[in-house]
């Protein structure tokens, strides 16, 4: 662990704080990335339980998580002594885990409930179909009622409750004929039952329905929060912290914590917790996160300086001016929520399938129930029939048909390192017809390279002065003279000027490198002053990812345009283009510009696909038809993507598409297969030949066939 | 028939006892990490001395 990271040492505090509140026994959550496998589980569980204090450790694999007990825990020891053991471990806020379990152990156990009722109800059922009559029959139709219909109260609330909540709105849901079917179906058998009379009961209908229904919620949730469990745990991670000096010393506190006026202290490496104004120091700031620029920024005393840049060469100390909700940077987050609220009303092909269903299903058995009331006038035997059309119709294999396929595609995603994280991310993705990249740490690495081609004898004297800083131009010299096999000539008194550059000796001369202003050249990049003559200049560009350009073209021969969209300036962006064959390239973007570009697109039909990784990017990625951020990506990018490049291989995006393709082409098949059982079953039940065992048979077929169906090969 | 006064409650109670040893299953948070418990069968700390 690096003592000197100011996160590390804010999450120790922070940790020891809630310590101190916190008595006796207490829990502790590890996050562990990399465990896969038996040994992993059982070396990490030694490993904390030869710890003193430690009651117990146990691994999730599925959440990659250590839950340990035991009193006295900090965890700054445990991740010490796990990462002995080989394993890296990081601390998780709990608070941005909670709260996600009770929904699935609940369809869980609803789901249960309702297999087992209807079991032993179909048990009973075979019975009666089989030829039971009478008093016999009577009896086990009234063992079905008490079987069914705790069970059906019971397993049935999720459906009850959401078609309530879509009644009070005004609307008619999947939820509604759900709902009204299994009722009705369970009601009038149950006051058939009661009279004896020789008629048809649902029970085993009415929980048919809710038992394959409940598959179907619980697939679709369990989809749903392994994506948000992942999400959440990419979230906690970053807590943003700021060191505050206090006329007693420094202190660390939460970003959120800070209020204008405090005094932060700042190291280089560190991203800006807070808008503020330099006091002391000189730093060159990476603001990419906020423009797309890729060249660094110097900064003095009395700069501004926004949240979510990151100083690089020197200490800074600020005197804040806006923190939390305030910063610019929380400032591009409602801009990312205006946009989203637009994305909501994507209707998934579920509800638009369920939407026109609905009313039909309504109308039809309504209609079933008059015509046979007017033709036999025999109340009861219209009330079946209806009742047997609601059930046929009931969308049970529609409930399973797009869940079951998307918790196969997303599954398949998750395992090649593409995190989904929203309900109709797939479908949207399927409909995209145009890819737009942003620059900066999306199609490039981010890191500079030099560009151009200076003599063995400067890059060397420029590499031995580069050795001594971190500068990102610096660590390019550096590897651009190793790239040549050049030893870096050896330089001494090395001093780095924080915002200027680096002078020391070498042979007895004076030499600097550093901005071109303190050298007196002019142009952009980095001066040499090698100490006689006149000083040279080192420009540098970005690296393209490696799989960038492959990526590009898989695209462009898939049929899709790809479009760069970049805060850089005209320059590099133009160069990238060309490099990657990417025919539109737009340069000097602001973080609005960006969305409204997006906005402009969709205005004329394009359905764009948004991958950018930084702040400026958030607006861009919300308004986007579909969105992607690489993992190393800010977790406010994260945040407003619908899926989450774990790896950051460009390379996946290609397959990502085809694979949401496909999936939307299943979701249609199946929509159509369960569509199908319902043209060949409706006129059966309008016919009134329907009885409670064609419609077990039809349900029972047609939902497995529809979850077959999902799980065959894409 | 006098023998479903028998075999009815024999079949509900079975029907339950499967009921109750689902619950017992959810209870003992048997489906909270699946992934795990599938490794965990081939860890052989336990094999000599199962744990309480």
């Amino acid at each position: 662990m690096n003592a000197a990271c100011p996160a590390c040492v804010g999450a120790a505090e922070i940790a020891r704080d809630s310590a101190a509140r916190g008595a006796a026994p207490e829990a502790l959550t590890l996050h562990l990335p990399d465990i896969h496998c038996a040994a992993c589980i059982a070396s990490v569980e030694a490993a904390l339980g030869a710890w003193p204090g430690v009651t117990g450790a146990r691994v999730n694999l599925s959440r990659r998580q250590v839950a340990i007990e035991g009193a006295d825990l900090a965890p700054e020891p445990l991740i010490a002594a796990l990462a002995a053991a080989g394993h890296r471990a990081q601390m998780l806020d709990p608070a941005r885990l909670a709260g996600q379990d009770p929904v699935m152990r609940d369809l869980i156990m609803r789901t249960g409930v309702a297999g087992f009722a209807m079991m032993n109800v179909m048990l009973l059922s075979v019975a009666v179909w089989s030829g039971a009559a009478e008093v016999t029959a009577q009896l086990f139709h009234l063992v079905s009622a008490a079987i069914a219909l705790p069970a059906v109260a019971f397993a049935g609330r999720p459906f009850f409750a959401a078609a309530l909540s879509a009644l009070r709105g005004g609307r008619l849901g999947m939820d509604v004929p759900i709902s009204l079917a299994i009722l009705l179906a369970a009601l009038v058998s149950l006051v058939g039952a009661l009279q004896g009379a020789d008629r048809h009961s649902w029970f085993d209908a009415a929980l048919a329905l809710t038992f394959f229904l409940l598959i179907g919620r619980t697939l679709d949730h369990a989809g749903r929060a392994a994506a948000r469990s992942a999400a959440a745990e990419l979230a906690a991670l970053s807590v943003p912290q700021a060191v505050r000096l206090t006329e007693t010393g420094p202190e660390v506190v939460r970003a959120e914590d800070l209020r204008p006026g405090d005094r932060i202290a700042l190291r280089p490496g560190d991203r800006l917790p807070a808008d503020g104004i330099v006091t002391e120091g000189q730093s060159d700031l990476d603001r990419s996160a906020l423009t797309g620029e890729s060249a660094p920024f110097a900064v003095g005393p009395g700069a501004a300086v926004s949240a979510g840049e990151v100083a690089l060469s020197g200490a800074l100390t600020l005197r804040v001016v806006r923190a939390g909700r305030d910063t610019a940077l929380a400032r591009l987050a409602e801009l990312v929520a205006t946009a989203e609220s637009q994305r909501t009303r994507f209707a998934g092909i579920a509800d638009r399938a369920a939407r026109a269903y609905a009313p039909l299903v309504h109308l039809l058995s309504l209609a079933a129930f008059i015509a046979w009331w007017a033709l036999t006038g025999d109340g009861w035997r219209a009330v079946d029939v209806a009742i047997a059309v609601l059930v046929i119709t009931c969308p049970c294999a529609l409930g399973l048909a797009v869940p079951a396929v998307s918790v196969v595609a997303t599954g398949r995603l998750f395992r090649k390192g593409l995190l989904v994280k929203s309900a109709t991310a797939l479908e949207r993705l399927a409909g995209v017809d145009m890819v737009v990249f942003d620059k900066t740490g999306t199609l490039t690495t981010g890191a500079a390279r030099l560009r151009g081609n200076p003599s063995d004898a400067e890059l060397a004297l420029a590499a031995g002065l580069a050795a001594t800083s971190n500068h990102p131009y610096s660590r390019a010299l550096v590897a651009a003279a190793e790239a040549r096999g050049l030893t870096p000539h050896p330089v001494t008194e090395a001093c780095e000027i924080p915002g200027r550059g680096i002078e020391a000796r070498h042979g007895g001369r004076l030499v600097r490198l550093g901005r071109p202003a303190w050298i007196g050249a002019e142009g952009e990049g980095v001066a040499l002053d090698p100490g006689e003559g006149a000083p040279l200049l080192f420009t540098f560009e970005e690296d393209p990812r490696p799989e960038a350009g492959a990526t590009v073209r898989a695209l462009q021969a898939r049929g899709f345009e790809a479009a760069l969209l970049s805060g850089d300036t005209e320059g590099p962006c133009r160069r990238l283009a060309d490099t990657l064959g990417i025919a539109r390239a737009e340069s000097g973007m602001t973080p609005e510009g960006k969305a409204d570009w997006i906005a402009a697109r969709g205005a004329e039909g394009r359905r764009v696909l948004m991958i950018g990784d930084g702040l400026n990017d958030t607006g861009a990625l919300a308004r986007a038809h579909a969105s992607v951020a690489p993992g190393s990506g800010l977790d406010a990018a994260r945040n407003a993507a619908d899926v989450v490049l774990l790896s950051g291989r460009l390379d996946l995006i290609p397959e990502l598409l085809a694979i949401s393709r496909a999936g939307l082409g299943r979701m249609r098949q199946n929509v159509w297969l369960s569509a199908a059982y319902n043209i060949v079953a409706v006129p059966v039940a309008l016919a009134g030949l329907a009885t409670p065992f064609l419609a077990a048979l039809a349900m029972s077929v047609s939902s497995v066939s529809v979850s077959l169906n999902a799980l065959r090969r894409m | 028939m006098n023998v479903l006064v028998v075999l009815i409650p024999v079949s509900v109670g079975l029907g339950l006892l499967g009921l109750g040893g689902f619950l017992w299953t959810l209870r003992a948070a048997q489906y909270e990490d699946a992934e795990g418990d599938r490794h965990r069968i081939l860890d052989p700390r336990w094999d000599e001395a199962p744990k309480g």
